[in-house]
């Protein structure tokens, strides 16, 4: 029950800091992303935001176990692996030619009106078929 | 010096400090990642059964803060496209290449570039950029977005 209470909470933190921090807001993000246009810095007040939290929260880590008990995740390998790459020049093309990441998708399907479902929906459409293209690149380029 | 600084920088960087503090909730409660591309992939693509309840209770929290946020500010408009075209080839970039990838501009972005996590760094380097090169192509020379 803890555990769905801090699961619930956390989200809660995270869908009013997206709504209240302009990042559902899609000329915000395009904003940011377009260099050669009006640029719009934002973006990087929230990053800059969100980060001093976040790395204050991984530093109280160390010698702690979670409050629900369990193991806190262990750092990932450092191996840069072509799907890392792949997947994320995909996921910029996505997040430039809409301004919805998948936080701001979630937070903006209650007031964004039709566009916003018809990108989450897409969006999921694509998370089902990822597994396939994982394996599809697997095979013509065995990874690693 | 406060009303210097443009206004919405300020409610960014009052925004960000709240997504930092869920992602440290999300942490140092449960100990999870907060990544919402691998919270949605995984109820999506059956990866996440093992801890389904927990995936739907965030984003419950992620959907319902807004609807009680909303009333409280006026003139909330997202200036979201209405091309359905451009929607859905958005909507299949992120969905396949956030798990492609792992993670996304919360998981990798916010959680691992606090950790120092190379990947994370990596991953926001190549959709930073990729993002802007689409925005440029799309907006400034075919004049589509």
């Amino acid at each position: 029950m803890t555990r769905m209470f801090l699961a619930l909470i956390a989200g809660g933190l995270f869908g009013a800091g997206l709504f209240i921090s302009g990042m559902t807001d899609t000329s915000k993000v395009q904003g940011w992303l377009d260099v050669f246009g009006n640029w719009d810095p934002t973006l990087a007040f929230v990053m800059g935001g969100a980060i001093i939290p976040m790395a204050i929260a991984w530093l109280l880590t160390n010698g702690r176990k979670p409050i629900v008990g369990g193991e806190f995740p262990a750092p990932p390998e450092p191996k840069l692996g072509r799907n890392l790459v792949l997947g994320s020049i995909l996921f910029g093309i996505g997040w430039g030619l809409a301004g919805l990441c998948p936080g701001p998708a979630v937070a903006s399907l209650s007031y964004g009106g039709w566009p916003h479902w018809v990108f989450f929906a897409a969006m999921l459409a694509g998370m089902v078929l990822a597994p396939l293209a994982r394996a599809q690149l697997d095979s013509a380029v065995p990874a690693e | 010096m406060l009303n210097t600084i443009p206004t919405d920088w300020l409610y960014g960087l009052g925004g960000g400090l709240l997504i930092g503090l869920g992602g440290a909730v999300f942490l140092l409660g449960n100990g999870r990642v907060m990544g919402a591309s691998g919270i949605l992939g995984g109820l999506v693509d059956g990866s996440g059964k093992s801890n389904m309840a927990e995936r739907l209770a965030f984003l419950a929290g992620v959907f319902l803060m807004p609807v009680l946020l909303y009333p409280m500010f006026s003139d909330v408009d997202t200036h979201a496209t209405t091309n359905i075209a451009v929607l859905i080839a958005a909507g299949l970039c992120v969905g396949v290449g956030t798990r492609l990838a792992n993670g996304c501009t919360s998981g990798h972005g916010v959680c691992g570039i606090s950790r120092l996590s190379l990947r994370g760094i990596v991953a926001t380097v190549f959709y930073i950029m990729a993002g802007g090169l689409t925005v440029v192509l799309f907006r400034h020379l075919l004049g589509v977005i």
